[in-house]
């Protein structure tokens, strides 16, 4: 039997080049690079994996602006099979609940066994999307997944947790969540890259291909709304400490003695 | 909406015992149920949890809502999740708050999606507004930006929090509290997911978050090899050793040691930042700290504004000097 896997992938800002704008306070996009999502890219490796080991096909998909597509093109030439960009300013604005409804829309539209996402974007950090989908689907998740076992329709897996992790056994449709302990993902290669551009299998997918009410989508379909945004502050008197290493040495050990952490 | 009133606290419990976070977020429910004048209400899911029930109650809870069951000891998505959803369908909590823990962050996203309420993840402040309305801020775009988030439709509003941040109350064994057990029908086909074995690995000894003392180190290392400079301090201090998270990402040291947004916030006596620069996502887990050092030898560095005492230099000539000098004086 022939797995069909779908993989839920993001492209995000890589936030270790964001900066904020000190009068504005917003980000500063310009110049940053755009990736794809660190987590997501290890639940796209698995699907390869799985892929190569038993023979599947894998189908990412991902929601954003037009630019998206880059991260697809990507995955493509990683080695997935067929991708689709849900586009539309229908979906803009919107919070992780009205995020995981329209994609599990569209997840319901294919046929699956087992459908991979990260555990979360560097951009939220929030890991809510994952189960959110699940939830919508009515299919059983796990998340922090580190290892995976896949035997026909029975697929064991290893859970993180903060000490340790558990070994859980689950039977598809399943959702699961990837961590980067999962796996090493791969750099496409140029010749995966040239098919990818070749064949060019990218979909476009808008809001009334979903065939929802679009009150469920966007900002309207979103039930949290961000009232503010600031830079955090983080301002201390400090004194800085001169002279050689030894002087240093002294008057620091000192001071930390005078304040008693010492 | 007027019906739904009390805000909950999902008590999380791993082999029985409840988690910190859990307990710092029943001190930090205590202040907002009291500004509004409602009740605290701990939720406790497991088996022969009678006894710790109670602590609940000495750490902030007026009422303990108890569940037990065979099948409930350990956490899965699906028996917790059916518990919390028919508890909530019965009672209408206004606000439930959980640990941002790996466990919550699982399982508070499946029951808002079940639900079709909000959801605001790994809050570090709660508020309540003029209206009533809970005040979530989280830190968003690897911890650049502060959000403030509010859910003002859907009820119950809930949401994350991050470990380490909310402050414990002080245990008090004379308060008084009700703790009332609650039948709700499970059965093993509820649950999808079967838990075969739960591993405790050794590195999870390092818990970075309870250290009274952290020793820092960042890119300005240069190299893995420099952590064993950064241990040797840690060492003569009694403390443990932290780490950034561009020096996690190399590979240079494990992510346990991790201090920052996406990593663990702390708040120890003494932080020593050696060779950290002091990107906003370090910042974020560790500016509550009680006496901040900071080691770098570029004197812009932004982990300056934060530090208590700064020091400009090369790390690895002054901390084999700040070794030395502790060894002397102790």
């Amino acid at each position: 039997m022939r797995l069909n896997i779908l993989v839920f992938i993001k492209q995000v800002p890589d936030t270790n080049e964001v900066k904020i704008d000190p009068v504005t306070k917003t980000l500063i996009r310009e110049g940053v690079p755009s990736i794809i999502n660190p987590d997501d890219k290890n639940a796209l490796e698995e699907a390869i994996k799985i892929k190569e080991k038993f023979g599947a096909k894998v189908t990412v998909i991902t929601m954003g602006p037009p630019q998206a597509e880059t991260a697809l093109m990507e995955a493509l030439a990683m080695g997935a099979d067929d991708a689709y960009l849900l586009t539309d300013r229908a979906f803009a604005g919107a919070d992780t609940y009205a995020t995981a409804k329209a994609l599990s829309k569209v997840a319901e539209k294919f046929q699956y066994d087992i459908i991979f996402c990260g555990r979360q974007a560097i951009d939220g950090d929030t890991a809510q999307v994952g189960p959110q989908m699940a939830e919508q689907l009515g299919i059983p998740q796990v998340t922090y997944v580190k290892e995976v076992v896949v035997d026909k329709d029975l697929i064991t897996v290893k859970r993180a947790l903060e000490d340790g992790y558990e070994i859980i056994k689950v039977k598809t449709p399943v959702l699961l969540t990837a961590i980067k302990e999962l796996n090493n993902p791969r750099y496409p290669s140029i010749k995966g890259v040239f098919r990818a551009y070749k064949e060019n299998k990218i979909n476009i997918v808008t809001a009334d291909d979903l065939g929802i009410d679009k009150s469920y989508l966007g900002l309207k379909g979103s039930p949290t709304k961000v009232i503010a945004t600031s830079t955090p502050e983080t301002e201390r008197a400090g004194e800085m400490i001169q002279g050689n290493p030894k002087e240093i040495a002294v008057k620091l050990v000192e001071k930390l003695k005078e304040k008693h952490v010492l | 909406m007027e019906e739904y009133k009390n805000i909950w606290v999902f008590a999380e419990q791993r082999h029985g015992k409840i988690m910190g976070v859990s307990l710092e977020i029943l001190g930090e429910a205590r202040k907002l149920a009291d500004k509004k004048g409602v009740k605290v209400i701990a939720v406790l899911i497991g088996n022969n949890m009678k006894e710790t029930a109670k602590d609940l109650i000495y750490y902030g809870a007026d009422i303990v809502y108890l569940v037990e069951s065979e099948l409930l000891a350990n956490y899965t998505t699906d028996g917790y999740a059916k518990v919390i959803v028919e508890l909530v369908q019965k009672y209408k909590p206004e606000i439930i708050l959980y640990g941002a823990t790996y466990i919550g962050r699982d399982l508070a996203p499946r029951i808002a999606s079940r639900l079709h309420t909000g959801l605001t993840a790994d809050c570090t402040g709660l508020d309540i507004d003029e209206n009533g309305l809970l005040l979530q801020t989280r830190p968003a775009f690897g911890g650049n930006l502060m959000a403030t988030i509010i859910c003002p439709e859907k009820r119950p509003q809930m949401a994350t929090v991050r470990p380490g941040v909310m402050k414990k109350l002080q245990k008090n064994e004379e308060r008084k509290g009700e703790i009332i057990d609650i039948k709700i029908n499970i059965s093993e086909n509820d649950i999808r997911t079967k838990i075969f074995d739960i591993i405790k690995e050794a590195k999870g000894k390092l818990n970075i978050e309870e250290a009274k003392i952290i020793v820092s180190g960042g890119r300005g290392l240069g190299g893995p090899a420099g952590f064993k400079l950064i241990q040797e301090l840690a060492e003569v201090l009694g403390g443990v050793v932290g780490a950034s998270r561009a020096t996690v990402d190399a590979g240079w040291i494990s992510s346990d040691h991790q201090v920052g947004q996406t990593g663990k916030t702390v708040r120890p006596e003494l932080y020593i930042a050696c060779g950290i620069s002091g990107a906003i996502q370090h910042l974020a887990g560790m500016e509550h700290s009680k006496i901040i050092v900071a080691i770098n030898k570029n004197p812009d560095a932004p982990i300056f504004k934060v530090a208590d005492y700064g020091i400009v230099g090369d790390l690895y000539k002054v901390i084999p000097a700040i070794i030395e000098e502790i060894k002397r004086v102790s």
